[in-house]
């Protein structure tokens, strides 16, 4: 993990250090609503393939909100409303002609709380392929999946048992599994440890940095020393006067951390609120 | 004037307290008296139709024919009746029992649930005897007009079954409905967040998630088909018959209680007492189902703790 924070690139300007990236998703002056009730508001940033992107920031800032509207998650709310466009590989995934379902399989999703399904370990990994028509060889990629996730050998021995009989950190490294299993090219991350013990947290975060490699991912964490750790971008969301959420500071993440442009976002990683 | 002994936390007799507890303990106690009555005088009366010279307990376990007043007192025609018309019931009220609470719990927006419950309400609230009519004098003749005069009888099992089904849609409907909605939302966002439309979320995670709730559902559906009374009596036809054919009458065990207890027998004979035998068997019948169903549903309230 130090060797990261070694190679501290030489610009501190987010914009330049994006020109050499490309960007896999570009949300443009996007805007969500929940009734009438305006959670974030004019929100523009990209987001580099491969790397990870951490958004953090206060409680009820949007950043949870804007991340679930990447892959359309917020569509199950029914009150929420969006404008802006919010580019994918180019295209803009808020078309009325772009189907849900479709998005959710590029851009694949990890919750706060581990959700495993009620089924066996083996079926957990399976099921996303299987609706999706997967005709390969089922085992092995049940195998790869969980290597991937840095659980296959734990959990090599009893494939059949209960995914809910397994510690919430193996559980949330399943969640993970399972992401991976459909094959998605982004995988949103809400706060993915926050649930666990600090040694489950650890080997969340090492399992991030694997990832990386071959997915993007983008994670929302209240816990700043993490989003140092694991991200190579930081976007930094506050709250205004009426409670919406709008995007602060976007650099980044070592010169958002060691120095940051707004006083707002310095306050904020010294831990003077939040 | 200071006395020694007044502690200003002395307990203080609260009369009207005292008296409320009292009453409420008392209406306690009178309703479990109630239920423990009515099952001694079910056993007392069965005693005694199973002490008559004519009955044996084999002959009314396993015989094949009910004809109290020449001496036959089989009750596999009576249940045969009961579970046949019970099962018409289940496989119309279950399966639409289902698609309805998926509907409600996974699809139906907050505006047509508003609707589509209370009509359920209403449904569920038609006294039985007005479904007995109605299968008389609609399920029947349409059954009639669809299958034939000659092939379907003027009373007949299935039009009862049928009409039952529809009378206990709304009970399996709404139980079906909180069964669903109580697998916790996190599964739905990991089967949507895997890319799952509604319907692969609804019954591949979602229905298999519920199951306990759902069997739940079913036992207590079937306890109510059992024990469901007007409208047997009125479209199934009051004569014992062991048949297996749907469309023919056949007198079910509250079809036959009904009749025998509205007639004229005379007290302490043994068709007055066979009743009381009968009336046992359903209760040990539904009492069984519905104390499996809260076994179970006790057990999947604590799944997802």
């Amino acid at each position: 993990m130090t060797d990261i924070l070694q190679k501290i690139p030489e610009t501190d300007n987010v914009d330049q250090a994006m020109t050499d990236e490309k960007k896999i998703i570009s949300v443009d002056d996007v805007t969500i609503h929940y009734g009438a009730f305006k959670a974030v508001q004019n929100v523009s940033l990209d987001i580099a393939q491969n790397k990870v992107t951490a958004f953090i920031g206060p409680s009820g800032c949007g950043k949870s909100t804007v991340l679930r509207s990447i892959n359309r998650m917020n569509d199950l709310i029914p009150s929420a409303s969006i404008t802006g466009k919010i580019l994918f590989d180019g295209h803009d995934m808020y078309e009325s002609s772009v189907d849900p379902v479709l998005v959710r399989r590029e851009i694949g999703m990890v919750f706060q709380k581990p959700n495993p399904f009620p089924k066996s370990i083996y079926e957990n990994i399976a099921w996303g392929a299987r609706i999706h028509g997967f005709k390969g060889d089922m085992d092995e990629l049940v195998e790869t999946s969980l290597r991937q996730a840095a659980l296959w050998d734990e959990v090599k021995d009893k494939l059949k048992q209960s995914g809910l009989s397994l510690s919430g950190g193996q559980q949330q490294r399943l969640c993970i599994a399972r992401t991976i299993a459909v094959e998605p090219k982004i995988i949103l991350m809400d706060e993915p440890a926050s649930a666990l013990d600090p040694i489950a947290t650890g080997r969340i975060e090492e399992l991030i940095l694997e990832l990386k490699e071959n997915y993007t991912i983008i994670i929302v964490t209240h816990n700043m020393g993490q989003a140092s750790r694991v991200s190579d971008y930081t976007a930094f969301f506050m709250v205004d006067e009426n409670r919406s959420g709008y995007l602060q500071e976007f650099n980044i993440t070592e010169h958002l951390f060691l120095n940051p442009k707004h006083r707002k976002t310095e306050e904020y990683i010294s831990g003077k609120f939040g | 004037m200071k006395s020694i002994q007044t502690h200003p936390f002395n307990k203080k007799l609260r009369i009207r307290e005292a008296f409320i507890e009292g009453a409420l303990f008392l209406f306690a106690l009178l309703s479990i008296a109630i239920t423990v009555s009515i099952v001694v005088i079910l056993l007392r009366e069965s005693l005694l139709f199973f002490e008559s010279d004519e009955v044996t307990l084999s002959g009314f376990l396993f015989g094949t024919k009910w004809q109290p007043m020449i001496g036959y007192f089989g009750v596999l025609p009576l249940l045969n009746a009961t579970l046949m018309t019970s099962l018409i019931a289940m496989i119309v009220a279950l399966p639409l029992g289902l698609a309805v609470g998926i509907y409600l719990s996974e699809y139906a927006d907050e505006k047509f649930k508003s609707v589509v419950k209370p009509v359920l309400e209403v449904l569920a609230g038609i006294p039985s005897i007005v479904y007995g009519y109605f299968a008389l004098t609609f399920m029947t003749p349409l059954l009639r007009s669809i299958f034939g005069d000659d092939v379907v009888q003027m009373y007949n099992m299935m039009s009862a079954g049928i009409v039952m089904g529809i009378l206990i849609l709304p009970l399996v409907a709404t139980m079906a409905e909180d069964a669903i909605a109580a697998v916790p939302v996190e599964l739905r966002l990991a089967s949507y967040a895997l890319g799952a439309t509604t319907l692969e979320t609804s019954i591949k995670v979602v229905v298999p998630a519920a199951l306990s709730g759902l069997s739940a559902t079913f036992l207590l559906g079937l306890s109510r088909a059992i024990g469901e009374t007007m409208i047997v009596a009125l479209a199934a036809g009051a004569g014992p018959k062991m048949t297996f054919n749907f469309f023919e009458g056949a007198e079910t065990i509250t079809g036959y209680i009904v009749r025998i207890s509205g007639g004229d027998v005379s007290y302490n004979s043994v068709d007055y007492t066979s009743i009381f035998a009968l009336g046992l068997m359903l209760f040990f019948m539904t009492f069984t189902l519905n104390m499996i169903s809260r076994e179970i549903s006790a057990r999947y309230q604590t799944e997802y703790e």
